[in-house]
This record gives C-alpha cells, sequence and structure tokens, in this order.
C-alpha cells in the first residue's frame, strides 16, 4: 500500500532517519574510541592525539594488562562467578520452579509465597550486610552464588513454563516408576531449555556486570573481580600508576607501548565489555523474549 | 532410561513404604527456602541494630542500647535533618526526572516504528540496547574517556574548536549533577526501554491503520489515535511500577559517578545509607534511615497496587 507522500511527511522521515542514526552512533562511538585507543600508540593516546581513527596499530596493551598485579585474578574470580553463579541460578530456579509446580507438595502456596514475596520487599543494604558479616560471607566466594541460587522472578518463569506443558509427559513417566528426579532430569529439564537458556543469558550477564556486592563484601584483593578493579583503576591515579612501574614498565623504553594511565583504563575497560559486544548480538533475541515473558505475569 | 522401566515394579512399592510423597516434596524445596530464608528474611533482624549504638567489631550487647534515639534524631537533630533533607530532595528529584523522561521511550518506539526499512530498524534495535547490558562501572569508564580533563575527547573537541582555552573536569562538578545523571540513565536505557513499546505496537490491529487510511487520516493522526492508545496501558503498568520504586532509585550509578565536589546533589537514599553506615561512623543510624526507607518503599508498592487496581482492574504483583 502506498501512502500519500506530502512535503511535511517527506520531512518527518528525514528528521525521523536522522534522529535514529545520531542516536546509534551515539550509543556505538563510546566502544569504538574506547577500542582504538587501546591498539593505538599508547604515548599517542595519553597526549589524547587518537580521536577517529587508529595511529600506529599494535596489540601489544592486551598482553601487558595481564603483568598488571591482580588482574589476572580478577579476571578469574569474574570467569569463576559467571561460571558457576549461571550454573547455580539455572539449575536453582529450573528445579524449585518445577518443584513448585506439584499440588501435592506441602504447603505448596505458602512456600511458593514465601519465596516469591521477596521480590517486592528488602530489609536494606545496611542490615543485609551486617548478616552477610554474621553468615561470613565477608572475603568468601560464596557470597557470588549462594544468594543468587533463589531468584523469585526467574522461579514464576519456570513454573509458569512446567505448568503449560501437557502433565501426561510427566505421569506417564511416573507410571514407568520414574522419581521426582528422574522425571526433573529426564523429562522436565530438556523440556523447559528455551527458557532456561534465556534465563542463563540473563543471569550470565548480570553476574559479569555484579559491582556494588564487592564493595560491600569483599576487602581482601583475591576476592575482586574486573568490574571492581577497573572501578578502582578508574578512580585512583596515583595507585595506578604505582601498579604500572610494579608491572615493569620502566624495562620498556618503547614509549608507544609503554603502559600509561589512559592504556590501562581503556585496555581494561575493552577485556570488561568485549564478552557482552561478542554474546549480546547472538542472544538479542533471547533478550527480548525475556523482557517479553517477564511482562506476561506469572 | 532402561533403570526405570526394569525396576518399575519394586520402586513404586519402595515408595510408597518411605514419607508421603507431599513431605518428599517439600523437603526437596526445603534447601532453596532454608537460602531464601537466610538472605532475604534473617536480614530484617538486622533492624534490631537501629535501636543501639552499635559499632562494627563490637558484640551487640555490648553496646548501648538507646531505643528509638535514631529515628528521633532523623527530625529532632538539626544536622540530620538538614542531611536526611538533602538527600530526600537528591532521591526525590531523580526519581521525579526519571518519571518524566519514561516517555522518551514511548516516543522511541512510535517513531521507529514509523520506520519501514526493516534492516535499518534491526541494526537500531540492536545498537541502541547495547548500552543497557553494559555495568554502571564500565558507563563511567566511558565517561571518563569522553569527559576527563586530561586527553578526555569532548576537551579534545573544545578546544580544538576554539570554544575552551583549556581543559575543563566535567566530571568533577557539581552544576546540573541531576541532569547528567538523568542523561547517563536514558543513553544507557532508552533503546531496552523501548523494546516493550515496541512489541505492544506490533500487537497493535493493523486493520485499526488500514481503515484509518481509507477514512483519510494521515501519518499523524494515525500515531495519536492509534498507536498512543494501543500502548498506553503498557505504560501505564511500567508508570505505576517506577511509582512504586519511587525510592529505590538503587545506588550503582550514582556510587560510581560521585566525588567529593558532586557529593551534594549526588546522594540519593541508598549512597548516603552507604556513605555513612560503611564509611562513616553512625552505623546505626544508616540502620534506621535504610529501615524507615524499606516501610515507605512497601507503603509505595501497595499504593501503586492498589491505584493500578483502581484504574485498570489489575494488580502489579
Amino acid at each position: 500500500m502506498r501512502i500519500r507522500r506530502s512535503m511535511g511527511d517527506r520531512t518527518f522521515m528525514t528528521l525521523n532517519y536522522a534522529f535514529f542514526v545520531l542516536f546509534t552512533l551515539l550509543c556505538v562511538f563510546p566502544f569504538y574510541y574506547l577500542f582504538i585507543n587501546t591498539i593505538s600508540s599508547n604515548d599517542l593516546s595519553a597526549r589524547g592525539l587518537v580521536t577517529w581513527y587508529p595511529r600506529e596499530i599494535h596489540f601489544g596493551n592486551y598482553v601487558q594488562i595481564l603483568k598488571l598485579k591482580g588482574l589476572s585474578q580478577a579476571a578469574f574470580i569474574s570467569v569463576a562467578r559467571t561460571v558457576v553463579g549461571t550454573a547455580a541460578t539455572v539449575l536453582g530456579s529450573a528445579f524449585l520452579g518445577f518443584i513448585f509446580t506439584k499440588r501435592k507438595m506441602w504447603g505448596r502456596s505458602f512456600w511458593y509465597r514465601f519465596v516469591v514475596v521477596t521480590m517486592y520487599f528488602n530489609a536494606g543494604i545496611i542490615p543485609w550486610y551486617v548478616i552477610m558479616m554474621k553468615l561470613h560471607m565477608t572475603n568468601n566466594f560464596l557470597a557470588y552464588v549462594l544468594p543468587t541460587i533463589v531468584s523469585p522472578f526467574y522461579i514464576i518463569l519456570v513454573k509458569t513454563f512446567v505448568e503449560s506443558i501437557p502433565e501426561v509427559l510427566q505421569e506417564s513417566a511416573e507410571m514407568d516408576g520414574a522419581g521426582t528426579m528422574t522425571i526433573f532430569t529426564r523429562i522436565v529439564l530438556p523440556l523447559i531449555m528455551p527458557i532456561a537458556a534465556t534465563i542463563a543469558i540473563f543471569a550470565a550477564v548480570s553476574q559479569w556486570n555484579s559491582f556494588i556486592d564487592t564493595v560491600f563484601l569483599m576487602t581482601e584483593q583475591k576476592y575482586y573481580t574486573l568490574q571492581f578493579v577497573l572501578y578502582k583503576y578508574l578512580n585512583e591515579s596515583n595507585s595506578l600508576a604505582a601498579i604500572i612501574r610494579s608491572g615493569g614498565g620502566t624495562a620498556n623504553i618503547d614509549l608507544s607501548k609503554m603502559q600509561t594511565a589512559t592504556s590501562v583504563r581503556t585496555t581494561v575497560s575493552m577485556v570488561v565489555v568485549i564478552p557482552i559486544l561478542f554474546v549480546y548480538p547472538f542472544f538479542q533475541r533471547f533478550f527480548v523474549k525475556g523482557i517479553m515473558i517477564g511482562a506476561v505475569k506469572g | 532410561m532402561e533403570p526405570i522401566v526394569r525396576a518399575s515394579g519394586e520402586s513404586v512399592v519402595r515408595r510408597s513404604r518411605g514419607l508421603p510423597e507431599r513431605y518428599r516434596l517439600f523437603l526437596y524445596a526445603l534447601p532453596f527456602i532454608v537460602l531464601v530464608f537466610l538472605f532475604s528474611y534473617l536480614p530484617l533482624y538486622g533492624w534490631i541494630y537501629s535501636l543501639y549504638n552499635y559499632r562494627p567489631g563490637f558484640k551487640l550487647s555490648d553496646t548501648p542500647f538507646v531505643g528509638l534515639q535514631w529515628f528521633r534524631s532523623i527530625f529532632a537533630n538539626p544536622t540530620q535533618t538538614a542531611e536526611v533533607g538533602r538527600v530526600m530532595k537528591n532521591t526525590i528529584a531523580m526519581s521525579s526526572l526519571g518519571i518524566l523522561t519514561s516517555v522518551l521511550p514511548v516516543a522511541f518506539a512510535i517513531l521507529l516504528s514509523e520506520i519501514r526499512a526493516m534492516r535499518f530498524k534491526k541494526l537500531v534495535q540492536i545498537l541502541t540496547t547495547l548500552p543497557n547490558f553494559i555495568s554502571w562501572v564500565l558507563v563511567y569508564a566511558i565517561a571518563f574517556a569522553m569527559f576527563n580533563v586530561d586527553n578526555g575527547l569532548i576537551n579534545k573537541i573544545m578546544i580544538g574548536l576554539g570554544w575552551q582555552d583549556r581543559g575543563i573536569n566535567y566530571l568533577a562538578t557539581d552544576s546540573h549533577t541531576w541532569l547528567a545523571m538523568i542523561l547517563w540513565g536514558t543513553w544507557k536505557g532508552l533503546g531496552w526501554g523501548a523494546i516493550m513499546y515496541i512489541a505492544a505496537i506490533t500487537s497493535i490491529d493493523q486493520e485499526l491503520y488500514d481503515a484509518a487510511k481509507v477514512d483519510g487520516a494521515g501519518r499523524f493522526r494515525m500515531m495519536w489515535n492509534i498507536t498512543v492508545p494501543g500502548i498506553l496501558p503498557t505504560y501505564f503498568v511500567l508508570l505505576m511500577l517506577s511509582i512504586a520504586n519511587f525510592i529505590n532509585n538503587g545506588m550503582e550509578q550514582y556510587f560510581v559517578f560521585q566525588n567529593p565536589i558532586n557529593k551534594d546533589h549526588i546522594e540519593v537514599l541508598d549512597l548516603y545509607v552507604y556513605n555513612t553506615g560503611m564509611l562513616g561512623t553512625n552505623f546505626s543510624f544508616a540502620t534506621a534511615v535504610s529501615m524507615l526507607k524499606s516501610l515507605i518503599s512497601i507503603g509505595l508498592l501497595l499504593f501503586a497496587n492498589r491505584l493500578s487496581k483502581l484504574v485498570r482492574g489489575e494488580s502489579i504483583i
């Protein structure tokens, strides 16, 4: 169907396209800018001479930063919490969501509400911190994982999803003598894969991006995450300079490859954002699906 | 699968002799329920710290019981009243600006739905939702790269154009702090915020538009009379949720952007509680403020829920 194109119509469309092109550039350019600064001559970058395109390209920064004290440990913690935390969240939500579909469960609706209502209140950050301290969750890797096992929102998603699967499937397995665990692992888990994938993606991004829990709970450097280290680098120029010196910067007299505060900051930023940049375009539809099912109330 | 089939007869017998199924199912859920209790309910017990003059490191029984002193001091102690007032002002300002700008994703979705080039549309959607998935630390890293005083992009451009004669430290200033925070929030959230509305627009009956065209309605008439009413219900639900979260504006964004210079305007409730409780010395006072905040936000949630029931006949929780 063709729409009559008036003068006003055409102006509108031109402005509309212009707006989206501009805003999209605004969203993308910062990532590009960080990237070209990490692969350009460190000297030029620090002096602010790399603006629109890379100059004197080298990739040494990505090797150099591994030598910085504590950075590879932070990368390890970030990866570990993302992998372990995501697995725990997916399995926990899947299993509990599944159990909550069992009408025979003792006190089912009470316990379901007991879990779900925690979405709507929290005691406040200080009382939470005190209890985490008492539970020995400070300077403890488990603090990154244990609290995320039960995520009410994901449990609602799984429960709704399982309830939409024909019950016959589970019943016939029961007839064959399959226990609850067998039904879960062999029948339910394969069937809920679409929703489990969506949950996994959301959980992984939120684990990778998580930051404030480190601020509250971790004082020992070995538990720092990449996000936290990046925050420190952005704020503590003096200590950053010291770290760079201890990283063997003096042995390297080539100015274009010598680590600078700018090169360390931009390179660590890229390391933090690269997993997201790689994962996001491929899984975008999962994200969109996730928010849409979230909109349908459980 | 084989063992199940083979052992079928036996296992039915065995199960009927054991624990009744209803308790067995409960036992499966029990470890998770314990976790919920520990991490979500037990912190409520932490509220009693607001009744003491507690210092971390001491035993609670060794610290003096002060009753409701901290709650009273919020209103009675002039310095603390002023502090809490300032923080409340920031909180309310940020949330109100957030509610005002909540129409932006709506406009974004409507404008995007007017574009017919599918490839372009997809690309815009993918690229503009990206910032939503990076952390606030990374947003700050970007802000730093763009606005820092030594080699920030904006300073370079301004100096290059001759509009500034030297670098300005845009991040360490307290002018327009609220506006800056809202703009960063918009940069991060606009594309993603529009997704829901885009989906709502797609689900509008195409025949409505065709009928309107036959009646001679132009583009803007259709936007206003079909698209806008079509997404209003979605907007309403999200609006109610933002009312429910009016004083929960989180602390991550403000935490990463705060510095001694902008502190007066950037400290929202959670950040203030963190700064006084964890960094400062007044742990119990921070607990009291934190506790009041939790109570008020439950009140707001119930209010928004009631409002939603009244207006749309549907609850949001």
